[in-house]
C-alpha cells in the first residue's frame, strides 16, 4: 500500500510491547502513518528492542518519552508530543487517530481509510457536558474541573480523598479559564488535521495547559473541551470500542468475544488481553475472510457489558451465595419470585392441596414448617436442590430454608399450608416479602380439634394455644411494615361465600385454566361446629378469631352448595 | 495425582509445592519426576499444624509472596468464569487490574449415582466421569463475625450425615486463589484467611462478586477406606467427628444420589444455579 497515507495513528504504549508492536506494524503496512509514544516507565532495554523491531517501517516514528500514570496530565502531554511530531513528519494526513497499544483494529484498514476519506471535515470525538454524563464514576463530574487534584488516585487514594474533602468543606473552586465550556468523553478520539493543529497551536494554550494541568482525568476532558472551540463539524461518538465497568475501568476482551467483536461498528476496540492469541490473529493477518464481514450488531455487544455492571451492582433478586450475601435491606427482592402461603384452607376442605395443584399447576407442599418435618409436595423426603425434610436442618436456618426452596423452583410458583401449629419463625420475614401471597381463614385451624376424639379440656386447652399463636401472627400481618399481598378472612366470612376468594386465590398463581372455576374443593362437614364453639365459650374461653357463628344445631351458616357454572344437558 | 496435575496444567499453573504428609500410595515418588513440582515431605502430624495451615503458611511466605497462589487438596479441581475459553492467567489479570486480592471458591462435594464404591476410580481418570452429581441448592450462610467470612454449609455430606447435628456439618466456603503477600496466613485450612479483608469476596449491597467452585472429588470407591483411615490417624478437626459420622453412615447405605442431584455439565451451569458468579468479568 502506499506510503504517504491520509490517516495517522498515535498510539500509546504503556506495556505488552510485543502486542503494541504487532499492532503498530498492522497499521503502518497498511499504509497509516504511525507516531508511536513510549511510556518512559518502561525500561531502556525492553525500549530499544521494541525499536529495532520496527525500524523496517519508512512511515512509522517514535516521539519523546515521557512518564505516563492513570489519570493524570502526563497522558494528555504524551498524545500532545506525538500529535505534534505526527503533523510535522507526515504532511499527508489528514485525520489523527488517537489509539492505545492494547487497542486492536477490528475492521479492514482500508474501511477505515475509506470510511474518514469520506469525511473529510468530521472530527469524531465523544464530547458531553458534565451535566450529561450518568457514567463518571466516583462522584466526581463538574468537580473534576473545580477542584485541584495534585495526588496521585492509584498510588496515595487516602491524600486524594482527604483533599477532595478539605477542598469541598472550604467551598474552594478553581476558576474555569475564559471561553471554555467543560466537556467529558472517551479518550480515544480521530480528529482532523485543521481541529488538531488548531489546538495545538493555540495562542492561548499555555493558559489552558496549566488548567488542565489539576483537573481530574484531563485526557477524557482536555481535547473534548477544546475541539468545542475549533471545530466546525464534530460527531460526538468515539470510533474506538470500549466498554467500561461500574468503576470506570474498561472491560478486556478476550478469544471468546470473537464473534462478539466482528459484529462490532467500531473500527478499533480496546482493551485486549495481551494473551489473546486469537483475537490477534484473526484481525491481524491478511488472509481474506479472516476479518469476515457480519452485519454490525453493537447492540449486542452493549447487552453484554451492561449485563455484567447489573450482575455486578444489582445481583440476581433472592440469590445468596458465596459472593454475594446481602444486608438486610439491600436485597433487591428477598426472595426470586412470587409465592403463596395458605393458612386454614387445607383444614376446611378435605382436598384442598391436590385440588390447588390441578387447578394452577404450581407446586403445592403441605406444612413446610410443621414441627415433626417439612411436608413436601408429594411426600419427598428430599425436595428441589436437595433440600432435606429434617426439622433440625430447616431450622437451624429456616430463612435459607424458604429461600433455596423458592430459588431451587426457577420460577414454579410454590405453595405451602401454614398454620399456628407450625413453628413462627419466619412470620415477619414473609410478611415484609412482597414476593409473598398470603391468604388466611382464621380460626380455621379449630376444625381438626372439632372432629378430633381428643377430651374437651384438652380442645379448650390447645385451641386457646393455637388462637394465641395466631392472634399473635395476624397482628404481624396487619401491621404496616407488611409489603406482602394479604387477604385474611374469618372462618364464618369464607364460608358465607367461599368462590369469590378461591377464584381471587387462583387468579394470583396465575393460574393454567384462566376461566372460571369449573371445580371446587370439598368442604369438611361443619354439623354442630356452631354448638361447638358455644361449648368453648360454655367453658370459659373465648374462640373469637372463627368469626361469628349462630349456635343453632345445625351449627354453621350453611354454605350455599357451590352451583357449577355450567348447564349439564340431558 | 497425575490427573490433579493434568487438569492444573491444562488451566496454565507454572509451578507446584506441594506437602507430601507420609503418603505411602506411591505419589511421592511420582511427584518427584515431575518437572514442575517442588516436594515437601513431612511425618509430623496434621493436627498440631494446625489441619495443614502451618505449613501452607510457611510455604506461601516463603516462595508465594506477590505470586498467585492456588492452595488446594488433591481432590480439589478449581472452576472459574469462563474457564472453557480462558486460562487462569486471565483470571488473575483481571483480578489485579481489579485490585482484588483474593478469589472464593466454595466446595461442592461431587458423587456417583448408586453406591459410591460400585465403579472403581482408575489412577488418571477424570474423577468427575463417575462422580458427576451435586446438590444444587441446600447451602446455609451465615457471617463470621470474628474474620467477617461467610460460613457456608449444606451438600450431600450436610443432609445426609449431619440432619441431627446441622451446626457441625462441615464448612464449604474456601477462598483458594490469593496473590499472596508474606505477612498474609490462612487461619484454617483454606476457609479463611488474614488479614480479614482479605475474607471479604462477597458483596453485602446487593450485587454480585466474581466466584468460582472447587469440585471435591472425594466421593469415590476410595472413600470408605479412607474415612476408616483417617478415622484411625485421628488427625482431624474437632476430634475428627467428621470421620465418625462417614465411617457409620458409610457402612450402612453409602448413596449420596437422590432425584434431584445435579449432574455436572460446565460452570455456566453453575453459574445459573446461583452457586457460583461471573460478577463483573465479561
Amino acid at each position: 500500500m502506499n506510503g504517504a497515507g491520509t490517516v495517522g495513528v498515535v498510539m500509546l504504549v504503556h506495556e505488552a510491547l510485543d502486542r503494541a508492536a504487532q499492532v503498530a506494524r498492522h497499521w503502518a503496512e497498511h499504509g497509516c502513518s504511525v507516531v508511536v509514544h513510549v511510556d518512559l516507565r518502561v525500561n531502556t532495554t525492553n525500549f530499544n528492542e521494541f525499536v529495532n523491531g520496527l525500524a523496517d517501517l519508512p512511515g512509522l516514528v517514535f516521539s519523546k518519552r515521557h512518564r505516563c500514570e492513570w489519570g493524570t496530565w502526563s497522558l494528555v502531554q504524551a498524545s500532545q508530543t506525538a500529535s505534534e511530531l505526527m503533523l510535522e513528519t507526515f504532511p499527508d494526513v489528514r485525520h489523527v487517530y488517537l489509539a492505545s497499544g492494547s487497542c486492536l483494529p477490528v475492521r479492514p484498514v482500508s474501511e477505515l481509510v475509506g470510511y474518514l476519506g469520506e469525511r473529510p471535515r468530521t472530527d469524531f470525538i465523544e464530547s458531553t457536558t458534565t451535566q450529561d454524563v450518568p457514567w463518571t464514576t466516583g462522584g466526581l463530574d463538574s468537580e473534576r474541573f473545580t477542584l485541584r487534584f495534585p495526588f496521585s488516585w492509584k498510588r496515595r487514594r487516602r491524600l486524594f480523598d482527604g483533599y477532595v474533602r478539605l477542598q469541598r468543606r472550604l467551598g474552594y473552586k478553581r476558576a474555569i479559564p475564559m471561553g471554555l465550556v467543560p466537556h467529558l468523553g472517551s479518550q480515544w478520539w480521530c480528529l482532523t488535521r485543521q481541529t488538531l493543529s488548531a489546538i495545538l497551536g493555540e495562542p492561548n494554550r499555555k493558559t489552558y495547559d496549566r488548567y488542565f494541568k489539576r483537573v481530574w482525568i484531563p485526557d477524557e476532558s482536555y481535547y473534548q473541551t477544546l475541539v468545542r472551540l475549533y471545530s466546525t463539524n464534530i460527531e460526538s461518538r468515539s470510533l474506538t470500542l470500549s466498554k467500561f465497568d461500574y468503576q470506570g475501568k474498561p472491560h478486556t476482551f478476550y478469544n471468546d468475544h470473537l464473534q462478539l467483536l466482528r459484529r462490532s461498528d467500531c473500527f478499533v476496540a480496546r482493551k485486549i488481553w495481551p494473551h489473546a492469541d486469537r483475537l490477534y490473529q484473526a484481525f491481524l493477518s491478511d488472509e481474506p475472510g479472516n476479518i469476515k464481514h457480519a452485519e454490525p450488531n453493537p447492540g449486542k455487544i452493549d447487552r453484554v457489558f451492561a449485563n455484567a455492571v447489573e450482575r455486578r451492582t444489582r445481583g440476581r433478586a433472592g440469590l445468596y451465595m458465596q459472593s454475594r450475601f446481602p444486608v438486610e435491606g439491600r436485597e433487591n427482592g428477598v426472595t426470586p419470585s412470587q409465592y403463596s402461603v395458605f393458612q386454614g384452607f387445607a383444614d376446611l376442605f378435605e382436598d384442598f392441596v391436590p385440588w390447588l395443584e390441578r387447578t394452577t399447576g404450581a407446586t403445592v407442599h403441605g406444612h413446610l414448617f410443621s414441627p415433626e418435618k417439612a411436608e413436601f409436595a408429594g411426600g419427598e423426603a428430599i425436595y428441589s436442590g436437595c433440600l432435606s425434610e429434617s426439622a433440625t436442618m430447616r431450622d437451624y436456618n429456616p430463612r435459607a430454608f424458604l429461600t433455596n426452596l423458592i430459588w431451587d423452583a426457577r420460577g414454579k410458583h410454590q405453595c405451602f399450608q401454614f398454620g399456628p401449629q407450625d413453628t413462627q419463625g419466619l412470620n415477619w420475614f414473609i410478611a415484609k416479602d412482597p414476593n409473598a401471597n398470603i391468604s388466611v381463614i382464621s380460626g380455621a385451624w379449630v376444625v381438626p380439634l372439632f372432629h378430633s376424639n381428643l377430651n374437651f379440656a384438652d380442645i379448650r386447652k390447645e385451641t386457646a394455644r393455637l388462637q394465641k399463636i395466631e392472634s399473635a401472627h395476624m397482628k404481624v400481618l396487619r401491621s404496616p411494615f407488611v409489603k406482602a399481598r394479604v387477604r385474611i378472612m374469618t372462618m364464618a366470612q369464607f364460608i358465607e361465600s367461599p368462590m369469590e376468594p378461591l377464584q381471587a386465590i387462583i387468579d394470583t398463581i396465575g393460574a393454567r385454566k384462566m376461566h372460571a372455576l369449573s371445580e371446587v374443593p370439598k368442604m369438611v362437614d361443619l354439623t354442630g361446629f356452631g354448638k361447638f364453639l358455644q361449648n368453648l365459650k360454655n367453658q370459659g374461653m373465648h374462640p373469637h378469631l372463627m368469626g361469628d357463628f349462630p349456635v343453632g344445631d345445625h351449627g354453621a351458616p350453611v354454605p350455599p352448595k357451590p352451583r357449577k357454572p355450567y348447564l349439564v344437558r340431558k | 495425582m497425575p490427573y490433579f496435575l493434568q487438569y492444573y496444567r491444562e488451566l496454565g499453573v507454572n509451578h507446584f509445592a506441594v506437602v507430601d504428609n507420609d503418603s505411602d500410595d506411591g505419589s511421592r515418588e511420582y511427584m518427584v519426576e515431575q518437572p514442575d513440582v517442588s516436594l515437601w515431605s513431612t511425618s509430623h502430624s496434621y493436627k498440631t499444624a494446625r489441619f495443614g495451615a502451618d505449613w501452607l503458611n510457611w510455604l506461601q511466605s516463603k516462595y508465594g509472596h506477590d505470586h498467585w497462589t492456588l492452595t488446594v487438596d488433591v481432590d480439589e479441581f478449581l472452576v472459574f468464569p469462563f474457564d472453557d475459553t480462558r486460562p487462569l492467567r486471565a483470571l488473575t489479570d483481571w483480578l489485579d487490574a481489579s485490585s482484588i486480592p483474593s478469589f472464593s471458591a466454595m466446595l461442592l462435594d461431587m458423587y456417583p449415582k448408586g453406591r459410591i464404591d460400585a465403579t472403581p476410580y482408575h489412577e488418571g481418570q477424570d474423577p468427575f466421569e463417575i462422580a458427576a452429581w451435586f446438590d444444587s441448592g441446600n447451602y446455609t450462610i451465615s457471617k463470621n463475625k470474628r474474620y467477617a467470612n461467610l460460613w457456608i454449609q449444606g451438600g450431600p455430606r450436610a443432609r445426609t450425615f449431619f440432619t441431627n447435628r446441622p451446626e457441625r456439618a462441615p464448612a464449604m466456603n474456601k477462598i483458594p486463589l490469593v496473590k499472596w503477600k508474606r505477612h498474609y496466613a490462612y487461619v484454617s485450612s483454606t476457609h479463611m484467611l488474614l488479614p480479614r479483608s482479605l475474607n471479604k469476596v462477597y458483596e453485602e449491597w446487593g450485587g454480585e462478586k466474581a466466584s468460582g467452585c472447587l469440585l471435591h472429588a472425594k466421593f469415590l470407591d476410595t472413600f470408605s477406606a479412607k474415612a476408616k483411615e483417617e478415622l484411625e490417624r485421628g488427625q482431624h478437626y474437632a476430634n475428627s467427628h467428621e470421620y465418625k459420622a462417614y465411617h457409620a453412615a458409610m457402612r450402612d447405605d453409602p448413596d449420596l444420589w437422590c432425584k434431584w442431584s445435579e449432574k455436572y455439565i460446565n460452570w455456566r451451569q453453575l453459574e445459573i444455579l446461583g452457586l457460583m458468579s461471573k460478577g463483573n468479568w465479561a
